[in-house]
């Protein structure tokens, strides 16, 4: 064999960081950057026309970190799938830190500070956990994937942290934590079967689990399935916000314009009911504008999943657009009262610094792969 | 590569599959905003409105109460309040215990915040706090985010310049009770007051004006944003009085120190130039609150200064009411102005013996000497020929009993005997009684202002109607000076001839008003005293011409005087009451002298009657000004 020179297509060598740039999609960066200034201008509005304290200091976290993604795209994948475990380690310190060191924050243990940063592990964790598992069944061929011993450790890699998460307590990241972890899954190929199982398990456990909410999570519920039961108490914000919403109409009632925003009378409007500005000011046309920019996004992930030639690219991206859509989900339909409140932001529209730093970082994870969508990756089991 | 290919076939497959279902929420999420946004805009838009616009009534400020030349008998003084607007807080109580924990607030005054809370409309605000200093609005305006619903506003609470001297006469105003504000809100708000007595009383619908309305835009906090449009109401309108703030003032002061009444009216034109009631309160105190120990002060004092005793105090008159006897006993013919009666120093009637005031008696007197020296036997004499019922229709003619229109609720209506009454009581009357009803003892009961009324009838001889209100708002209120009053049907000579002892008593030397006559020059008064018994005295005390002033107190005799001036062309007429002052002649009489003196010497401002209405009006004018 000595002597044989593999051909390699020049693509699937090392290649320039100028072809890499070149490759970067940047239909997704530019989408990235519609999205910041939307939430520029809906944070604008929230400080009642002002850039302090929420849209400038947004805007300059997000140029920081439109940086960060950039570099990470031209970090070789192959690297990134190394590092996929030791981060996964690392969340997890994070997490466990968090529960017994974190602030507590409206009812919550959710962050800690490292070095004057304020750090969500829990936003982090759903990132290096898709990537965990996407390294995990990079190897894998179809055989092992349906043997239940191989399948333990991602599920117990799974569990672990969303338990963590819930214990914060934190149900809606708990449950995308989980979503994603079942999305990889089912994406590496366990069989359909499997998922029937676990979901019956859970419909039975369900009221137990319930029992053990925190009181303030069995609130969200109760609430959300009345609303209208205490007006002035839980279900105030799905109130407030559905008016919000409502009274914008078709057109909106204008930029700075929306009395629900600018009285106040939007719950945590900045953060997660961001939503309710746009949609109170600009109206149904530019909320439609704003989804579909956030679809768009989403079907960019699932186009690199699908177009990577490796598996842990595939998975990778599969875990990072289904993140991005169940943000997106979770909070949108958390605004129109579909479901329980969650602390869920609106991804790069939102106000706050740890969301937007997880999810940039994720997005760079996205584009490395699609840049990196067809290097080697060692040889597979067969 | 088969194996490779397969995984990456499972992928794709699932992946679009995941996909989809995005896609399918995604729609989902668009079809529902859609829903939200533009399908039920409507009614949110309504919802957002009403979350965020406030309407809040304010109360209207009262009218102001002026004398007749717009003096300010009752105002309005502006200070600081906090109120507290309980649909604007999640949680009032909590926001009541803060405040509370702020200023410190009584009990009392948290019962009170308490009840309003339970008890007024939603919407009407409440007050927590009134007359707030500058630190207090300070402290409040620091705390404002923990306080939501509680704003700083401004208010007003009536004053009254004349304070205890015209307590009675304007009345006051109290919070409205829990059953009226319920009855109608916009005494629920706080700062509007309700006239309980006297002018304010009387007029308490003019007075109120009807209520603006602030729309105002406001955060969740309950602060306000800004206002967005701003209807101040119609303020109250502004009672005119007849009073005259210099008569008024005077009759206070004159009769300070004294339980008494004064009553200046203007006959003429019927109008109540002064009212005055001692001893008086301070009216204000029922705006703000009235101390315990101010309340069981006026409830313990035995001169009771919350009654107005100018039209509510019920007195034997005394010889007072001699003119009235006279006018009856001339108009039926019992007497006439020749008739004489020998005066004894008493009178015998059966067992019982009826002394003369002297008891050296008159003489044989005519009714104008019996007026004069206030010959008690001829009166009991006369009395005996005119008998009760007739001097009972007679008071009422002349406006002594029966209700007065004078524009203030819960004037007394006096009281005469007569025969029917007696039937009906199951009393037996005796002549007895009839002699001391001759003197303006026993049964009958006047009230002052009934008094001033007959003296204003028998020196016109018109049913004059005296009234306290000149003009509501820009609305005049008809008097005497528009339409003239009525004649009261009676004979001209028969008045003359009372008005003649009535001078005679004031200006001749034998007169018991004598040395109260007036000093102006070419004017006359004439008058009648009176001194009225409120205890029995024993026969032994009677023969021994028992000596009044040696009596206690309260059982000295009532002292009277009544009169009107100018003799020639009568314009006012007063009656003064001083309660067991004795004497009417030492104690009443100057009073009622210095009030004429002033009503005299100070008419450049009023008006003069139309021409050919009292024959000689002018001249008072003329005969005044020298």
């Amino acid at each position: 064999m000595s002597g044989f020179v593999e051909y390699r297509p020049y693509y699937a060598r090392s290649f320039g960081l100028v072809r890499k740039l070149l490759r970067i999609n940047w239909l997704f960066v530019l989408a990235c950057c519609a999205l910041a200034g939307i939430g520029y201008a809906a944070l604008y509005s929230a400080a009642g026309g002002h850039g302090e304290p929420y849209a400038t200091p947004q805007l300059i976290r997000f140029s920081a970190s439109l940086i960060m993604m950039i570099a990470i795209a031209l970090v070789d994948i192959r690297l990134i799938a190394k590092l996929a475990w030791p981060a996964y380690a690392l969340g997890l310190v994070l997490l466990v830190v968090v529960w017994r060191f974190g602030h507590v924050g409206l009812g919550a243990k959710r962050w800690i500070d490292v070095g004057g940063l304020h750090v969500q592990p829990s936003e982090l964790m759903k990132l290096f956990l898709a990537l965990a598992l996407a390294a995990w069944f990079q190897r894998a061929n179809y055989e092992r994937v349906g043997q239940i011993p191989f399948l333990i450790p991602p599920i117990m890699a799974i569990l672990v942290p969303a338990a963590l998460i819930l214990k914060e307590p934190n149900l809606g990241t708990a449950v995308i934590t989980m979503s994603i972890g079942g999305t990889i899954l089912l994406g590496a190929g366990v069989r359909w079967w499997k998922f029937a199982i676990v979901i019956a398990v859970v419909a039975v456990a369900a009221p137990f689990i319930y029992h053990h909410l925190h009181g303030y999570q069995k609130q969200r519920i109760l609430t959300f399935l009345h609303p209208g039961r205490d007006p002035l108490g839980a279900g105030y914000n799905i109130i407030q916000s559905k008016i919000a919403l409502g009274s914008g109409g078709f057109w909106g009632q204008g930029f700075l314009h929306g009395t629900q925003n600018q009285l106040n009378f939007l719950p945590e409007k900045q953060t997660d009911f961001v939503f309710t500005i746009i949609a109170e000011e600009f109206g149904f046309a530019d909320s439609m504008v704003l989804i579909t920019v956030l679809f768009s996004m989403i079907a960019m992930g699932f186009y690199t999943a699908l177009r990577c030639q490796h598996m842990f690219g595939r998975l990778a991206a599969l875990g990072i657009s289904t993140n991005l859509f169940l943000y997106c989900f979770v909070n949108l339909a958390m605004v129109m009262g579909l479901i329980p409140v969650g602390g869920v932001p609106l991804p790069l529209v939102s106000y706050g610094g740890s969301a937007l730093t997880a999810v940039m970082l994720g997005f760079g994870v996205l584009m490395s792969i699609h840049v990196h969508r067809d290097v080697e990756f060692g040889v597979s089991e067969e | 590569m088969r194996r490779e290919t397969k995984r990456r076939s499972i992928f794709t497959r699932r992946a679009l599959l995941v996909g989809a279902a995005q896609t399918v929420a995604f729609g989902a999420m668009g079809a529902n905003l859609y829903r939200l946004q533009v399908r039920e805009h409507g009614r949110f838009a309504t919802l957002a409105k009403q979350n965020s616009i406030n309407d809040r009534l304010i109360a209207p400020e009262r009218g102001l109460i002026t004398d007749r030349y717009g003096v300010v008998l009752a105002g309005n003084r502006q200070h600081w309040r906090a109120l507290f607007m309980m649909t604007q807080a999640h949680d009032p109580q909590a926001v009541i215990d803060r405040f509370a924990a702020l200023m410190a607030l009584s009990p009392a005054e948290r019962a009170r915040i308490a009840r309003d809370l339970a008890g007024k409309p939603r919407y009407v605000p409440i007050l927590l706090k009134d007359d707030l200093d500058w630190s207090d609005m300070a402290r409040i305006e620091v705390r404002a985010v923990d306080l939501p619903g509680v704003f700083v506003d401004v208010g007003a609470s009536r004053t009254y310049p004349l304070g205890p001297q015209a307590s009675h006469v304007i009345g006051f105003v109290g919070r409205p009770t829990q059953a009226q504000a319920q009855r109608d809100p916009m005494l629920a708000l706080p700062g509007m007051r309700v006239g309980r007595t006297g002018i304010e009383g009387a007029h308490d619908h003019a007075l109120r004006g009807t209520p603006g309305i602030v729309q105002t835009e406001v955060n969740v906090h309950g602060s306000v944003v800004r206002e967005i449009d701003r209807d101040n109401g119609k303020p109250g309108a502004v009672v005119q009085t007849a009073l005259d703030t210099g008569l008024q003032t005077l009759a206070a002061t004159r009769l300070a120190g004294q339980a008494g009444a004064a009553i200046v009216i203007d006959a003429v034109a019927g109008e109540v130039l002064a009212m005055a009631s001692t001893p008086g309160f301070d009216p204000g105190l029922f705006d703000t609150g009235v101390p315990a120990a101010t309340w069981a002060n006026w409830m313990h004092d035995p001169r009771r200064p919350l009654t107005n005793r100018a039209a509510n105090g019920l007195y034997a008159p005394g010889s007072t009411f001699k003119p009235c006897v006279a006018i009856a006993a001339l108009h039926s013919g019992a007497i006439t102005a020749h008739t004489k009666f020998t005066c004894p120093g008493y009178l015998k009637l059966g067992d019982h013996t009826f002394y003369c005031w002297q008891h050296s008696g008159h003489g044989t007197i005519n009714v104008v000497t019996a007026i004069q020296q206030s010959c008690d036997v001829f009166f009991y004499h006369t009395a005996l020929a005119v008998g009760i019922d007739r001097i009972a229709a007679m008071g009422r003619r002349l406006g002594l009993v029966g209700p007065l229109d004078i524009g203030m609720p819960g004037a007394s209506t006096g009281f005469l005997p007569t025969h029917q009454w007696a039937r009906r009581r199951k009393l037996v009357w005796t002549k007895g009684n009839t002699v001391i009803q001759g003197i303006g003892q026993g049964f009958t009961q006047v009230t002052p202002l009934g008094l001033a009324t007959m003296v204003a009838r028998i020196s016109t001889g018109r049913a004059v109607q005296p009234r306290l209100t000149r003009a509501i708002g820009t609305v005049h209120q008809a008097d005497g000076l528009d339409y003239g009053w009525p004649s009261l049907g009676l004979q001209d000579r028969h008045l003359e001839t009372v008005r003649e002892g009535m001078t005679e008593v004031v200006n001749t030397p034998l007169g018991t008003g004598y040395a109260s006559r007036l000093t102006l020059p070419g004017v006359r008064m004439a008058g009648k005293t009176g001194t009225a018994q409120v205890h029995d005295l024993s026969q032994a005390q009677e023969k021994a011409n028992y000596n009044d002033a040696n009596l206690p107190w309260k059982y000295l005799p009532n002292a009277f005087f009544i009169a009107f001036a100018p003799v020639t062309a009568p314009r006012y007429a007063v009656s003064v009451v001083v309660e067991h002052g004795n004497e009417g002649a030492a104690a009443s009489a100057p009073i009622a002298r210095d009030l004429i003196t002033l009503a005299l010497t100070s008419t450049a401002q009023r008006p003069a009657a139309k021409p050919g209405f009292v024959a000689g009006s002018q001249t008072v004018a003329m005969e005044t000004a020298s």
